[in-house]
């Protein structure tokens, strides 16, 4: 019965879209007001569809075979954690878990929403109602997670074991949440195309929803980094996967948007470009949980290649993008831009930031998709690795970089203080890093050279926002901005690290032998074999030193039946300053085993990095939500002219 | 702005739509053409790698009739779950040859004892020479070489049910 309440629940939550969608165009066409009823029905939406999403959770916690899905995924010797996470390891139950998401980001622009105007806010509703109803047919009629087998089979097949991991449980959640969050972000978008109300109170309305969708994108990719960097026991912790880049892709149209989207709150400019780079950032969206779900092209994600569900997405694409491309080229070009600026000011600061993550967002996109076009077109076969996207994206990054130390300083309209003065030290810092590196490090390569100059630039630069000012009256907003940009400093720095200075060691070495990677002298112990709940492995046990004392690590591999699969459990022991990273694969005829031992200096900066620019974020929408629960600000001057 | 320009978007979404499109009507194929194709096998001589069954020269590739040669190893997990594969296609009549990389009669013949044995010949390649003679980058992988000894396909990667058909068919039309 479970199953078939949650599926009950889903059809008439998608009765619940059509009609809210037919509500708007009522009201779009008349001036009938349809407001409370449409709030009401998008609340009543979103917990139908949450109600479908808890029973699927339900048959998942309690092994209920004769779900087909739950079959498929799941398997009752796994431990509890991962029978519920199963519930949207899988097509179905993700896809699930993505329209829930959204169907509730409606209800919660339903009941809190009250900047934009009336219209505008129905518009919006609307955009979210058909957004939602074509992932309703999506489920319902592609891919549904309730389909029961009969008769009940005894057992499940299981998760794949690379997904059975602490990391599952929040990783994709997280993404989705993201990928999700920008869906208000285009839904605003659309409505303020449609209604013709692109000014300061969108901007407004929008902007928590960017910020918190950015913050959750920006956590989702971080952990997703550290996850596929002991998970998979390659030793590194970013591959250019199409998979990796469909997060990336998003990510870089939403930290466009959040900037551009300052500009319209702050000075009612950039109104075509901000509702563009809205349109995109949710395309993005759906182009990666597009690649994600058709699996068409090849990566370590890849789960199923199904046309038919492929097809149904990408029809979904068009229709949704298209439209709003239209949309945007038969209102977006006839909007008036507000507030003008001068040269050097704070809004053309934004506007190189904007165009500089635009490129970077390009130069992903073609690498992500030149080998389809390329084999499309010509017939050759081609893959687009690291060496192109570092080499290309690499020194426009770190441009950026150099940029965000300096665009914060700069004030609205037209430079007012002495920028330079405040950017003496930063400078003197960034050379000071330069000739060390150079002095100490003669040979490493020009882009971690580069990052290390970068870094200690930006390091003292972020923070002359507060210096130059009183930090204790300075917004929280400014305090997230702050922290954020000191994060891409600290990221920056472990990257550029972890790129001079990483050593690497790849041999066979029989119980006893003694192997160097960087400072270390690594034994290897002996090599025993060992079991867990769903699985067996060998466990190998390295002593390792650098002279003062010995620590011992466990890397394994494991061996799991259902489905039958080999996993490399790397093990990693973190010091103040880097990774000893250790990985055991196979044994050779002799006897001895294959070893792979890393050394990263400072590695783990770059997820520490990561965590700042979230908590920066954080930092942020925490700032602008209290502001404006303590009421509404005098509207400057210009603000009414220009709105 | 102008007409054409606001269209850009429009057209540049056509474009990526088609390309994506075009991908999901014709899936990618797993077969990598390989430099070695339409080549013949290059001259090699190995010993027997198990004390019961002949080794495996060049020449015993050439003998009129298409075979199957697949690079495995006992020390190999996924060549394990392939077994399978191989005695499915030996079932049908097809002539499976192995050559071992880099492994010990006592490892092997307990790997054939628990994964089930279709090979006909296996050679001992102790040191990957002729592993790497053939261009073969890992184990396992499958070269489908005809009736004179010349290499028409390389699989790399276990096979799995689903390329059975195919690989008979293709067997098939070299007869």
């Amino acid at each position: 019965m479970i199953a078939e309440t949650g599926l009950a629940a889903l059809w008439l939550a998608a009765g619940l879209a059509a009609y809210q969608f037919l509500l708007m165009i009522l009201a779009l066409r008349s001036s009938v007001g349809v407001a409370r009823p449409m709030r009401a029905v998008a609340v009543i939406q979103g917990v139908l569809t949450l109600a479908a999403f808890a029973m699927l959770l339900l048959v998942f916690a309690r092994s209920d075979m004769s779900v087909a899905l739950v079959f498929e995924n799941s398997n009752s010797a796994k431990p509890f954690i991962y029978k519920v996470a199963g519930a949207w390891g899988n097509h179905e139950g993700s896809m699930l878990m993505w329209v829930t998401i959204l169907a509730i980001a409606g209800a919660f622009v339903a009941l809190f929403s009250r900047r934009t105007g009336e219209r505008t806010l129905v518009a919006a509703l609307g955009s979210q109602a058909i957004l939602a109803l074509g992932f309703y047919a999506f489920l319902l009629i592609a891919s549904n997670p309730f389909a029961r087998l009969f008769p009940a089979p005894p057992d499940g097949q299981g998760l794949n074991p690379l997904l059975q991991d602490p990391g599952l449980a929040f990783h994709p959640p997280t993404l989705y949440l993201g990928y999700v969050g920008l869906s208000v972000a285009f839904s605003f978008a659309v409505g303020a195309l449609l209604t013709g109300e692109v000014d300061a109170r969108l901007a407004r309305a929008m902007r928590p929803w960017v910020l918190g969708a950015w913050i959750l994108l920006t956590l989702g990719i971080t952990a997703g980094s550290y996850w596929a960097y002991y998970e998979l026991g390659w030793g590194g912790y970013w591959f250019w996967d199409p998979v990796e880049n469909a997060s990336l892709m998003p990510w870089l149209a939403a930290t466009a948007l959040l900037h551009s989207i300052n500009v319209l709150a702050a000075r009612g400019a950039l109104k075509a470009w901000t509702m563009m780079l809205a349109v995109i950032a949710f395309s993005m969206s759906m182009v990666g949980t597009f690649l994600v779900r058709s699996g068409i092209l090849t990566s370590v994600h890849a789960f199923a290649i199904d046309p038919e569900r492929g097809t149904f997405l990408l029809v979904l694409l068009a229709i949704y993008v298209g439209a709003a491309f239209i949309l945007f080229a038969f209102r977006g070009a006839n909007l008036k831009e507000g507030a003008p600026f001068e040269l050097v000011s704070r809004e053309s600061g934004l506007v190189v930031n904007n165009l500089l993550l635009s490129v970077i967002l390009g130069i992903v996109f073609v690498g992500t998709l030149y080998p389809l076009f390329v084999e499309a077109l010509s017939g050759e076969k081609l893959s687009v690795g690291a060496p192109y996207f570092n080499a290309v994206a690499g020194p426009l990054a770190l441009l950026v970089a150099l940029l965000v130390g300096i665009g914060p300083l700069l004030s609205w309209r037209r430079e007012r203080r002495p920028v330079l003065g405040l950017l003496k030290v930063p400078a003197l810092l960034g050379a000071s890093a330069l000739v060390m590196s150079i002095i100490a490090a003669p040979s490493i390569g020009i882009l971690p050279r580069a990052g290390f100059a970068v870094a200690a630039f930006l390091l003292a630069a972020s923070i002359m926002p507060l210096i130059a000012r009183n930090p204790l009256r300075a917004p929280l907003a400014t305090w997230g901005m702050v922290v954020a940009h000191f994060g891409i400093a600290i990221a920056l720095a472990g990257m550029a690290a972890n790129a001079a200075f990483s050593s690497e060691r790849l041999a066979i070495a029989k119980p006893g032998e003694i192997l160097s990677v960087g400072p270390w002298q690594v034994q290897l112990g002996g090599v025993t074999p060992t079991a867990g709940k769903n699985w067996t492995a060998i466990e190998a046990e390295l002593r390792a030193s650098r002279g003062e004392g010995i620590v011992t690590l466990t890397p394994e591999t494991r061996y799991y039946s259902d489905p039958p699969t080999q996993t490399n459990e790397s093990a990693i022991r973190t010091f103040w300053n880097g990774q000893l990273y250790t990985v055991i694969g196979n044994q050779d005829s002799s006897g001895a085993w294959q070893l792979r031992l890393w050394w990263k200096p400072f590695v783990t900066l770059i997820w520490a990095g990561g965590a700042l620019i979230a908590i920066g974020g954080a930092l942020a929408l925490i700032g602008r939500l209290l502001l404006s629960l303590r009421g509404r600000r005098r509207e400057p001057e210009w603000r009414r002219r220009y709105a | 702005m102008s007409r054409g320009l606001r269209l850009i978007p429009i057209i540049l979404l056509l474009f990526v739509l088609s390309g994506l499109a075009w991908r999901l009507i014709k899936p990618a194929d797993t077969a990598v053409p390989s430099q070695m194709v339409e080549r013949p096998v290059p001259q090699f001589m190995l010993a027997a790698a198990l004390a019961d069954k002949p080794g495996l020269a060049a020449a015993d590739l050439a003998t009129g009739q298409p075979h199957l040669l697949n690079i495995f190893a006992s020390w190999c997990v996924p060549c394990a779950s392939e077994g399978k594969v191989l005695q499915e296609l030996r079932r049908h009549g097809v002539t499976v040859d192995g050559i071992a990389v880099r492994d010990t009669p006592d490892a092997l013949s307990a790997f054939l004892a628990r994964n089930g044995d279709p090979y006909a010949r296996i050679g001992a390649d102790r040191q990957s020479d002729v592993q790497i003679a053939l261009g073969s980058s890992g184990v396992p992988e499958t070269f489908v070489v005809d009736g004179r000894g010349v290499i028409r396909r390389q699989y790399i990667g276990p096979l799995s049910n689903s390329n059975v058909p195919g690989v008979l068919q293709e067997l098939e039309q070299l007869r």
